[in-house]
């Protein structure tokens, strides 16, 4: 235990003495870590997440929802649900082709451009759209491998007790797969929570666009710096919340033996 | 060798409506036979036994009985109704026959008295309260009203299988399937479930029971069918079966499992 901290304090001191001590530091002090760029960044920077917190709030639960849809969909047994299953494939193979940024940008700047009565024109509206049909078809496979990892004598015990083939989804089988996926769920909440700034390539003032604002002004980095430490301090929590559930369920799993 | 059960009646005939009529029944998994014609019919309040090997078809047979498996060939008529019909209600049928199986299929996430009262709840739409006051009616008559709050994974196997048994039983059935359920119990807790099963056969309830418990089978079964091949070789009362098998492939049988210590 002391020999790890020593040798940790050492290392990174010697690390840290290295890069100050570089002849291009002075330089790099200056348009990265500049201190009061940074106290001037950072509370503006904080009070603009709060677009990205709406926009991942609401994004999360449309995607929670619409991701369960199609996982259902495709879960479906049976020729008569053949062209439900189509439509659910043909979703998740269309979304998860194209980058996110691009369906960012045709529906942020392409749907209000068409002028249409009664579609709204907030582009924010069009940044929780494109972000939800993106980061569902990655979450509604999360869910079909949850659901597919339920054992199938699960089922059987269902359907033997008279209950229908969505009774045994509903009240068995999503139940548990949903348990299941709970940590690779987060882990794609971590990449959303990080997407949020591509929406403001269409006009939505959040965090990223307030630094690229200062940026652009003060000819400065330090704006970007505090944005990096601030997504830094949000998504480390959960990664570690992440982490924590992970652990928590081979150790249930190991506890538990067959179940 | 033991008579008939004194317990039970000698063994009823089959009426012109028998509890289970299974005619000529064929089903295969891909290139495997599994059944290759069975006929067998079951009347009510009669307890028949399944024996023979492992792949005899014993399993698969339940299975077809509630339609958890489609059959290729035959037919299978319950209380009048021909289930194998392509237009039978399926989930109306399965709410009349319990099955039971041999690895439990409990719900784990669920506790001891939702996984009875799940399907009372929303098949049979009963209300909570009514349907949590029969499940523990059943879980003290069969000693686990202390469980009921419990999730399965606290139970020991024979309470889990004890518990899927008054699951099955929470439907009400008229017929009840049971399948190998002891075999995946520690020996030492295969004796309380055979014991529910016992009380079962003694209240009347029609039961079709695939199992390697000969002993069992010999108390409590009305009828013991020897399947081999997918097919019932001999059939007749245990006493006859197990006293003086006709077939030289029962005799066979029941010289490995006498050679096991297990009869």
């Amino acid at each position: 235990m002391v020999v790890a901290i020593v040798s940790t304090v050492v290392v990174f001191t010697a690390i840290g003495w290295v890069v100050t001590h570089a002849p291009g530091w002075p330089l790099v002090q200056r348009s990265f870590f500049d201190a009061e760029e940074f106290r001037d960044a950072l509370p503006d920077s904080i009070a603009r997440l709060r677009i990205n917190v709406q926009l991942f709030v609401i994004a999360e639960a449309l995607i929670l929802v619409f991701g369960l849809v199609l996982a259902v969909m495709r879960s479906l047994p049976g020729p008569v649900f053949f062209p439900i299953r189509l439509m659910a494939v043909a979703y998740v193979d269309l979304f998860r082709a194209l980058p996110g940024v691009l369906v960012i940008f045709i529906l942020g700047f392409g749907v209000p451009g068409l002028r249409l009565e009664g579609v709204p024109k907030d582009p924010f509206v069009w940044a929780v759209v494109a972000l939800t049909l993106t980061y569902s078809a990655y979450v509604s496979e999360v869910y079909r491998a949850g659901i597919e990892s339920v054992h199938p004598s699960q089922e059987a015990a269902a359907r033997s007790l008279g209950l229908s083939r969505f009774q045994a989804l509903r009240f068995v089988i999503v139940p548990q797969a949903v348990r299941r996926v709970i940590p690779p769920l987060l882990n794609d909440f971590i990449g959303l929570q990080k997407d949020t700034v591509l929406v403001s390539f269409v006009g939505v003032v959040e965090v990223f666009r307030t630094a690229q604002i200062k940026q652009s002004a003060h000819f400065n980095f330090t704006p970007y710096l505090a944005t990096a430490l601030i997504f830094i301090v949000v998504t480390i929590p959960l990664a570690r919340l992440t982490d924590w559930l992970v652990a928590r369920d081979r150790r249930s799993q190991l506890r538990g033996g067959v179940r | 060798m033991t008579g008939p059960n004194p317990a039970r009646n000698p063994a009823p005939n089959p009426g012109p409506n028998p509890a289970l009529r299974i005619e000529g029944v064929h089903k295969s998994f891909g290139r495997l036979e599994v059944l290759r014609g069975v006929n067998l019919e079951v009347a009510e309040h009669e307890v028949v036994c399944l024996i023979g090997a492992s792949g005899s078809g014993k399993s698969t047979l339940l299975r077809c009985i509630n339609l958890l498996e489609p059959i290729d060939a035959g037919q299978i008529v319950v209380a009048g109704q021909e289930i194998t019909a392509p237009d039978a209600d399926v989930d109306a049928i399965r709410r009349r026959i319990g099955i039971v199986f041999q690895a439990f299929n409990l719900f784990p996430h669920m506790s001891v008295l939702g996984n009875i009262t799940l399907a009372p709840i929303r098949v049979l739409k009963r209300s909570r309260a009514d349907a949590e006051v029969a499940a523990t009616a059943l879980l003290e008559r069969f000693g686990l009203a202390d469980k009921r709050g419990d999730y399965p994974d606290r139970l020991s196997g024979g309470q889990q299988q004890r518990l899927a048994i008054i699951r099955a039983l929470a439907m009400e059935p008229d017929l009840l399937l049971l399948d190998e359920v002891t075999s995946a119990l520690d020996p030492e807790l295969v004796a309380e479930v055979l014991e529910i099963i016992r009380e079962l056969a003694g209240q009347g309830m029609t039961m079709v029971i695939a199992t390697h418990e000969m002993g069992f089978a010999r108390d409590i079964a009305d009828r013991v069918c020897f399947l081999d091949g997918g097919a019932i070789l001999e059939e007749g009362p245990p006493a006859r079966i197990f006293g003086s098998p006709q077939e030289p492939r029962t005799r066979q049988f029941l010289a490995r499992i006498v050679a096991a210590g297990r009869l």
